[in-house]
């Protein structure tokens, strides 16, 4: 079952080295990288739902920054409406805010399932370019919609006083909202085996490689990706709902292009369609970010650099350097 | 006689003003190979495309089995038991043959969206799958990916997926394009054979080959259908010498 070779080798050394960083930064007391490691965790966890769609789908989504960001307006509306003790909504039926992480991540699951089944629906019946120009396009139109409603702030976005809570755990503790990401990160790597390695993911993976060997082989295409986006859409939407926690802080930057580009470059560069290759990108951006934007403002220079010779010499990303091209038997 | 398992009906095709298929009226009966053949141009892909479900037709049925399946999809066609190999391979590059052919199996035994199973563990389909490749000779390639087989051998592979469909007809593109003298020879035996699993729309450019085969052979030129019968009355009719053999020098 498990076998040994070595691109498992590099995601366990990717992972552990994930999980040995904030607990080496407790030790030597310093917060700010346990922080930062729950910031990589987070956006890691947003690549692992693009690379579903992107990697193992083909499907070129440049709106996923529409999930995270709904993720995050969750989070945010919620936290918002509990420090509040306002009603979300009070007509007809009331509902109230809640300050209740378990309960935000089910919304956000909901609420990303249903966007994307909507968005799926019209832009999975495009190809290449234009599906890329219709995911934008829903995306930006989300954004302006958040920049607009000033009930939440609008433009100026909607601050989270008080993180969000989970039954018997202290989520205000840096090292401990640490684990809660990186469980939810592991979950969503091992949910993204599973899938890839179902019969639906040998369904999908073959819409990629040759959609009319699926329709030959009876399978309907666009259920099937229509089936992965909801997922990846999920997946990515509730990486945005730890975001906005993790910084307390919720605007519509987290449902721009941008978003949507940097969750892409995350995929790119750890490697399209490996496991694994999300959180290696994720690392290797924040590091880029952190390190190089620390000596000079234009460290984005530099990840256009080093994208650009993974793009033109590496196409397996970081992961694919080292353990060579992605099998499937 | 017994029902047709696949009747066309005065079927039609145009792109403009150009009749790519010009009132196609064929029937396949259970047990029989019927080849299709005709000169380049002739509209053989399109006359493909509208019974596999790719193209539309204007005006027309497709039956199989009775049903009208001119208004269904591609995958919905396939499902209802029609397997189809192509001219040009179209197979799955990066999987091994096995799963190319795992994923027919799987999809006609149960549903597509099982999210969890490992396929590598679904053995029975394996061992399918196994079984079909090794009747179309690829038994010792199956953890082969696919962007490694031969040419010969990615057509075997087409047969190959079609079988695992369980159809109840096939339509063989030119399902002999590019294999050597053995390749050809193996290949007829097996399609002998085939035929009462489940009759067999053959288009086919290798003469040879048709004749040997055929139970029946319909001629397609200019998108008509200019005649049918045994390959005896079609290679003795002089229509057919004047507009197909003659027209194209024997190669």
């Amino acid at each position: 079952m498990f076998q040994l070779n070595k691109e498992n080798v590099l995601n366990w050394i990717i992972g552990l080295s994930l999980l040995m960083m904030p607990i080496t930064a407790l030790i030597l007391d310093e917060v700010y990288y346990v922080n930062l490691a729950s910031r990589i965790t987070i956006l890691a966890l947003a690549g692992v739902g693009l690379n579903l769609a992107l990697g193992y789908g083909g499907l070129v989504s440049f709106g996923h920054a529409a999930f995270f960001g709904l993720g995050g307006y969750v989070a945010g509306i919620s936290a918002h409406h509990a420090f509040e003790g306002t009603n979300f909504l009070s007509v007809i039926i009331e509902i109230p805010g809640s300050d209740q992480m378990l309960l935000i991540w089910l919304v956000t699951i909901i609420l990303c399932a249903l966007l994307a089944m909507i968005i799926g629906l019209i832009s999975l019946r495009t190809e290449g370019v234009y599906f890329i120009m219709i995911t934008l396009a829903f995306a930006q139109m989300i954004y302006y919609f958040a920049v607009s409603w000033p009930t939440y702030g609008g433009e100026d976005g909607l601050s989270i006083y008080v993180r969000n809570q989970l039954p018997w755990i202290d989520t205000y503790d840096a090292m401990t909202f640490f684990l809660v990401c990186f469980v939810l990160l592991i979950g969503g790597i091992y949910t993204t085996s599973r899938i890839t390695g179902s019969v639906f993911g040998s369904a999908l993976q073959t819409s990629r490689m040759n959609a009319v060997r699926l329709s030959t082989a009876s399978i309907e295409p666009l259920g099937i990706r229509i089936t992965a986006f909801v997922i990846s859409a999920v997946i990515t939407g509730l990486a945005g709902a730890l975001y906005a926690d993790r910084i307390g802080f919720v605007d519509p930057s987290m449902l721009s292009w941008h978003r949507s580009g940097e969750i892409m470059i995350f995929v790119i560069l750890g490697g399209v369609g490996r496991l694994w290759g999300p959180v290696a990108g994720a690392v290797l951006f924040v590091c880029l970010e952190v390190f190089i934007g620390g000596v000079t403002e234009r460290w984005q220079l530099f990840l256009g650099l080093v994208l650009l010779a993974v793009v033109l010499f590496a196409k397996g990303g970081l992961i694919g350097l080292v353990a060579g091209k992605a099998r499937h038997v | 006689m017994s029902e047709p398992v696949l009747a066309l009906k005065n079927i039609v095709k145009t792109f403009g003003s150009f009749k790519a298929t010009d009132d196609v009226s064929l029937e396949l009966f259970p047990g029989e190979i019927h080849a299709l053949i005709g000169p380049n141009g002739a509209g053989k892909s399109t006359l493909i495309g509208q019974i596999s479900g790719s193209l539309r037709s204007n005006s027309g049925q497709v039956y199989l089995n009775g049903r009208d399946i001119s208004a269904l999809s591609v995958a919905k066609r396939a499902s209802l038991g029609l397997g189809r190999s192509f001219q040009v391979s179209s197979l799955a590059l990066e999987y091994s043959a096995r799963r190319n052919v795992m994923l027919a199996i799987q999809a006609r035994q149960g549903s597509v969206y099982r999210f969890w199973q490992p396929v590598s563990k679904d053995l029975d389909a394996i061992q399918q799958a196994q079984s079909i490749l090794e009747k179309v000779g690829l038994g010792d390639r199956s953890e082969i990916v696919v962007s490694e087989l031969s040419h010969g051998e990615k057509r075997q592979l087409e047969v190959a997926c079609a079988l695992a469909l369980k159809p109840v007809c096939f339509l063989l593109d030119e399902p002999m394009a590019g294999l050597g003298p053995e390749g050809t020879e193996k290949l007829i035996g097996f399609l002998d054979q085939l035929r009462s699993e489940a009759p067999i729309l053959l288009i086919e450019h290798d003469m040879d080959a048709v004749f040997r085969l055929a139970d029946r052979i319909s001629v397609l030129v200019y998108g008509r259908i200019i005649m049918t019968g045994s390959a005896k009355e079609i290679a003795s009719s002089k229509e057919v010498q004047s507009a197909y053999l003659g027209s194209e020098p024997a190669c």
